[in-house]
C-alpha cells in the first residue's frame, strides 16, 4: 500500500469531497469578513437547523441506501407539524381548532404524531415491496396525498397559540445554550441511527439489499419486511421532525417543511450516502447536513437574495449527486 | 508489416493491495490465435482490460503495427480495430438483436434530405448479413432478452466481428456454448484468422486451447511466464507452468460414503410448461450428485425451483421423509438447504460489501450479543476461520467483495453458506471461471462436505468435473430427466447420450 498522504491519495479525497472543502473554503472566507458569522447565535441557529434537518436526512438515508427514495418525507413533516400544533395549542387560544379538548401531556402528542407517519411510511413501504410500484413514483404520490390531506384537515390556516411547554421544548437547553433540547434529542437520535445501522441485523440487511437485492433474496433475508420497516421508520423520523419544527418556530402551516426531502437527499449525498445503493454512514449524513446549512448562511452573509439561494442549492445537489458516481465509473 | 501486429511490453497495474500485471508481456502476430493462461488473478482479464482501454496502465507500453500507441479508452480501442468479447456478458435485452450489435454506431440516413435518423432497414441487412457470416440464424429484429444465454453470447461475438477488427479478444468464449455452437465459433475463428485478424483466446478449458490456438502465454501471478508454440505442449505442461507445482490429479481421492436417502423430489414441475417438468430424484447422505445436461436442460431452472427462487406448480420436496413447502429461499435456508447460484455477480455477492459482510449476511442470528448486537469480533473470527480453511485471498475481511478474483468470491460465498451448516447443497457451476490451483482447493471442499455426511448436488457442465467428482450423475435434457448413471460408470458418451435425448413427438397434455 502506498503513502497515505500521498499527492495522489490527497487528490483523490479532494475530487470526492470537493463541495465539503469548498464551502468550508468559503466559510472561512466569510468570518473573515464577518465576525458575526463565528458569533454564538449564529452557531447555536446552525446547531439547531442542523439538528432537524439531520433526523428527516436520517429518514431517507434509508431508502437511498435500498436504491429506493422518499419523495413524501417533507409534507410527512409538515402534516406531522400541522398536527402537532393542533394538539398543543394553549387551553385559552381564541382560534383553537379543537375549543373543548384538554391539553396532552407531550409526549402523547408526540406519540400519536410519530405512530401517525410511521403508519404512512408503511403504506409507502407496502406498496414498494408488494405492488412493486417504483420507490420515485409510490412516494411522489404520497407526497400529494399527504399534502392534500394536510390542506383538507387544517382548512389551509396557519397554526398558532402554541403552549409555552411546547415551544420551550425549542429553545430550552442542557448545561450551556449551546447545546439547545433540540440538539441533544438529534444527537441521540444519531446515536440510535448508528446503531441500528451498524451492529443489528436490520442494518445489514438495509445494505446487503442496497447493495444487490437479488442476492439477498437468495440469502434468505426477507427483503419486503425490511422495505416496509426501513419506510416505517422513516416516517416516524419526518414524524419526529415535523414536531420538532413546529415547536421550533412557534406555529406551522400546510406549507411546514416543504420541499425539505430534497435538502435531505442532498445533505445525505454530500455525505456519501450512494445513489447506487449500499453505501452510507451516520456520520457521513451529519457532515453532509451540517455542510449543507452552512451554505445557506455563507450565502446569506455574502449577501446573496434569497431568491438566488435556491439556484446555488440545486446547483449543488446536482454536483454533489454527479461527484458520487463519479466514484463509481472512476473505479474502473 | 511489422513481425507483430500488437505488443504489450512490461506492463504494471496496481490496485489497492493487490498488484495485478507485473511486468507483463505479450506479443501478438496477425493472423493466429494466441491463447492467454493462467489461473485466477494471474492478470488475464486485467491486461485484456488495459489493451481494450478499460484500465489505464501503471507502467508499460503499448506498440500497434509498429507504433508506439495510447489507448484511453474502449472507443479508441474499436476504432483502432481491436474488439473485446466479455467474460460477463452486458447485453441489452429490451431491444433487438440487431440494436445490440450496432449500438452507439447505428447506421444513419437523411430524412427528407437534412434529419438524421437511424436506417432500420441497413442496420437490419447488415445484421442478417453479419449472423449469416457468423453462422447464426437468429432474426435480426428479435429482442435480445428472449435469446438463451448462450445465444447472446453469439450475438457479443457477432458485435466484436462486425467492427472489423484487427485484434479480437475472446474472454471465456465458450463458457455457455454448446458443444455445436463452440464448433460454430472454432468455424469463425478459422475464417478470421484467414483474414488476417490476431485473436487473443483466454480459457481454462485446455482442450479447446490446444485445438485452435497457435501460440500459447502463461501468465501467473500478474507475471509473464513464457510463450510457447501450442504444438509443443500437453495439458499437463500447461497446468505446470499454470501453477507452477506438478498436479498429480485433477481430483481429490474421494472417501465419502453415501448413506440413506435423506433427500427427495418428486414429480417437480414449473409453472411454465417448457421448463422443468415431472423431475423425480434423491440425495443420500455424504452423497455428491453431479448433474449433467446441455445448455438450455433447465438444470439450474430446477434447482432454483426446489430452493423457492422459481415457481413450480406441482411436485413435492421431502427431507428426511417429511415434506417441506419452500416458496422462497429463506424457506428452504431454514431447512437446511442451501444454494450457491450460477451466476455470482447477479444473485451472489453484494458488491459494494465486504468480504465479512458478504460471508455472514446469511447468519448473522448466531453473532448476536443479547440477541440484538452483532459481535464484530464473532464475524472476524468467521472471515479468518474461512480465510484459513479455503485458502481465500483477500487484502482484509474490510475490502469490497467485488475486487476479489472470481474464485475468491466462490470461496466467500461457500463460506456463506456454510456458516449456516445446511444438510442439503446446491451448487450450480461451482468451478465456473475458476482457475486450476481454486477449483482443486474447491474439489477438496466439495469432497470434505460429503465425507462429513452432508449431500450436494452438483451442477457442471464441465464433462471431467462430473465424472471426477460424482458418485451419481443425474442427466437433464429440455427440462426432463433422462437418466442416471452410476459415478464409477460414467463417461462421456453415456452422459451426452442421456444429454441429447430429446423428446421426439411433443408432449400430449399433462
Amino acid at each position: 500500500m502506498g503513502k497515505k498522504f500521498s499527492v495522489k491519495s490527497i487528490g483523490k479525497w479532494l475530487s470526492e469531497n470537493i463541495i465539503i472543502v469548498l464551502i468550508l473554503l468559503a466559510s472561512v472566507f466569510v468570518s473573515t469578513q464577518n465576525k458575526n458569522f463565528l458569533s454564538a447565535n449564529n452557531i447555536r441557529n446552525l446547531l439547531s437547523n442542523t439538528a432537524v434537518r439531520f433526523i428527516i436526512a436520517c429518514g431517507v438515508s434509508g431508502c437511498l441506501i435500498t436504491k429506493g427514495t422518499d419523495l413524501s418525507a417533507g409534507r410527512v413533516a409538515g402534516l406531522a407539524a400541522c398536527l402537532s400544533g393542533i394538539l398543543m395549542q394553549r387551553a385559552s387560544y381564541d382560534q383553537r381548532f379543537y375549543p373543548g379538548m384538554p391539553e396532552m401531556p407531550l409526549f402523547v402528542v408526540l406519540l400519536i404524531v410519530v405512530a401517525l407517519c410511521a403508519l404512512i411510511g408503511a403504506v409507502n413501504g407496502s406498496v414498494i415491496a408488494f405492488l412493486k410500484v417504483p420507490p420515485f413514483i409510490a412516494t411522489l404520490g404520497m407526497q400529494t396525498l399527504v399534502y392534500g390531506a394536510c390542506l383538507v384537515y387544517t382548512g389551509a390556516i396557519p397554526i398558532g397559540g402554541l403552549r409555552s411547554d411546547y415551544t420551550g421544548l425549542a429553545t430550552g437547553y442542557v448545561g450551556t445554550r449551546m447545546l439547545s433540547n433540540l440538539t441533544i434529542i438529534a444527537i441521540f437520535i444519531g446515536l440510535f441511527m448508528w446503531f441500528l445501522y451498524n451492529k443489528t441485523r436490520y442494518g445489514k440487511y438495509m445494505y446487503a439489499i442496497g447493495g444487490n437485492e437479488n442476492a439477498a433474496e437468495v440469502a434468505g433475508i426477507n427483503v419486503n419486511k425490511s422495505k416496509i420497516l426501513i419506510y416505517m421508520l422513516a416516517g416516524a423520523l419526518y414524524g419526529l421532525t415535523g414536531f420538532l419544527v413546529c415547536a421550533k418556530s412557534g406555529g406551522c402551516s400546510v406549507n411546514t417543511a416543504q420541499g425539505w426531502e430534497l435538502e435531505a437527499i442532498a445533505g445525505c449525498t454530500i455525505g456519501g450516502v450512494s445513489v447506487n445503493g449500499g453505501v452510507g454512514t451516520i456520520p457521513g449524513i451529519l457532515v453532509g447536513v451540517l455542510v449543507f446549512e452552512v451554505l445557506k448562511i455563507v450565502l446569506q452573509f455574502l449577501g446573496v437574495e434569497s431568491s438566488y439561494t435556491y439556484i446555488a442549492q440545486g446547483l449543488v445537489i446536482i454536483i454533489a449527486v454527479a461527484l458520487d458516481l463519479r466514484k463509481y465509473l472512476a473505479k474502473k | 508489416m511489422a513481425e507483430y501486429r500488437l505488443e504489450m511490453r512490461d506492463v504494471v497495474k496496481q490496485f489497492p493491495g493487490v498488484k495485478a500485471l507485473d511486468h507483463a508481456q505479450l506479443k501478438l502476430r496477425p493472423g493466429t490465435v494466441h491463447a492467454l493462461m493462467g489461473e485466477n488473478g494471474a492478470g488475464k482479464s486485467t491486461l485484456m482490460k488495459c489493451m481494450f482501454g478499460i484500465y489505464k496502465m501503471d507502467e508499460g507500453e503499448i506498440y500497434y503495427e509498429g507504433k508506439k500507441v495510447e489507448i484511453n479508452d474502449p472507443l479508441q480501442a474499436l476504432n483502432m480495430g481491436i474488439a473485446m468479447v466479455h467474460q460477463e456478458l452486458q447485453p441489452v435485452p429490451e431491444r433487438s438483436v440487431a440494436e445490440n450489435i450496432y449500438i452507439g454506431r447505428y447506421p444513419m440516413k437523411k430524412l427528407l434530405g437534412c434529419i438524421p435518423v437511424i436506417d432500420h432497414e441497413k442496420m437490419y441487412a447488415d445484421t442478417e448479413r453479419l449472423l449469416k457470416k457468423v453462422r447464426m440464424n437468429f432474426n435480426p429484429k428479435q429482442r435480445l432478452g428472449d435469446l438463451s444465454v448462450s445465444q447472446m453470447q453469439s450475438v457479443e461475438i457477432a458485435k466484436a466481428v462486425s467492427a472489423d477488427c484487427k485484434v479480437l479478444i475472446l474472454d471465456e468464449p465458450t463458457s455457455s456454448l454448446t458443444a455445436n455452437e463452440v464448433e460454430a465459433l472454432f468455424r469463425i475463428i478459422e475464417d478470421l484468422k484467414a483474414e488476417g485478424v490476431s485473436i487473443v483466446y483466454i480459457s481454462h478449458k485446455m482442450d479447446e486451447i490446444l485445438r485452435i490456438s497457435d501460440e500459447v502465454t502463461i501468465m501467473r501471478d500478474g507475471h509473464y511466464i513464457g510463450t510457447w508454440d501450442a504444438k509443443d505442449l500437453t495439458t499437463d505442461k500447461i497446468i505446470t507452468q499454470m501453477v507452477g507445482r506438478e498436479l498429480s490429479n485433477l481430483f481429490p481421492e474421494r472417501h465419502n460414503v453415501p448413506g440413506e436417502v435423506v433427500f427427495e423430489v418428486d414429480d417437480f414441475t414449473s409453472i411454465n410448461p417448457r421448463s422443468f417438468r415431472h423431475c423425480t430424484f434423491n440425495v443420500r447422505k455424504g452423497e455428491i450428485l453431479g448433474v449433467a445436461g446441455l445448455v438450455g436442460a433447465q438444470r439450474t431452472e430446477l434447482m432454483e425451483g426446489i430452493f423457492g427462487i422459481r415457481a413450480h406448480n406441482a411436485g413435492t420436496v421431502k427431507f428426511k421423509g417429511e415434506e417441506i413447502k419452500i416458496s422462497r429461499p429463506r424457506d428452504a435456508i431454514k431447512h437446511g438447504i442451501a444454494l450457491l447460484t450460477e451466476d455470482r455477480r447477479a444473485t451472489g455477492i453484494m458488491g459494494v460489501l465486504s468480504v465479512a459482510d458478504n460471508i455472514s449476511i446469511a447468519s448473522l442470528d448466531q453473532y448476536l450479543d443479547m440477541g440484538i448486537v452483532i459481535n464484530d469480533k464473532k464475524i472476524e473470527q468467521l472471515v479468518q476461520d474461512n480465510v484459513k480453511k479455503m485458502n481465500i485471498k483477500t487484502p482484509s475481511s474490510k475490502t469490497q467483495i467485488q475486487s476479489l478474483s472470481g474464485g475468491n468470491m466462490q470461496k466467500v460465498l461457500i463460506g456463506r453458506w456454510l456458516a449456516n451448516n445446511p444438510d442439503v447443497l446446491i451448487l450450480d457451476e461451482p468451478t465456473r471461471g475458476i482457475d486450476v490451483g481454486a477449483k482443486y482447493e474447491i474439489y477438496c471442499i466439495i469432497e470434505e462436505l460429503a465425507r462429513a455426511g452432508k449431500s450436494i448436488i452438483m451442477i457442471s457442465s464441465e464433462m471431467s468435473e462430473i465424472i471426477g467428482m460424482s458418485d451419481r450423475v443425474m442427466v437433464m435434457c429440455d427440462g426432463r430427466i433422462t437418466g442416471f448413471i452410476d459415478g464409477k460408470d460414467a463417461n462421456q458418451q453415456n452422459i451426452m447420450t442421456l444429454a441429447t435425448q430429446f423428446e421426439t413427438q411433443p408432449t400430449a397434455a399433462d
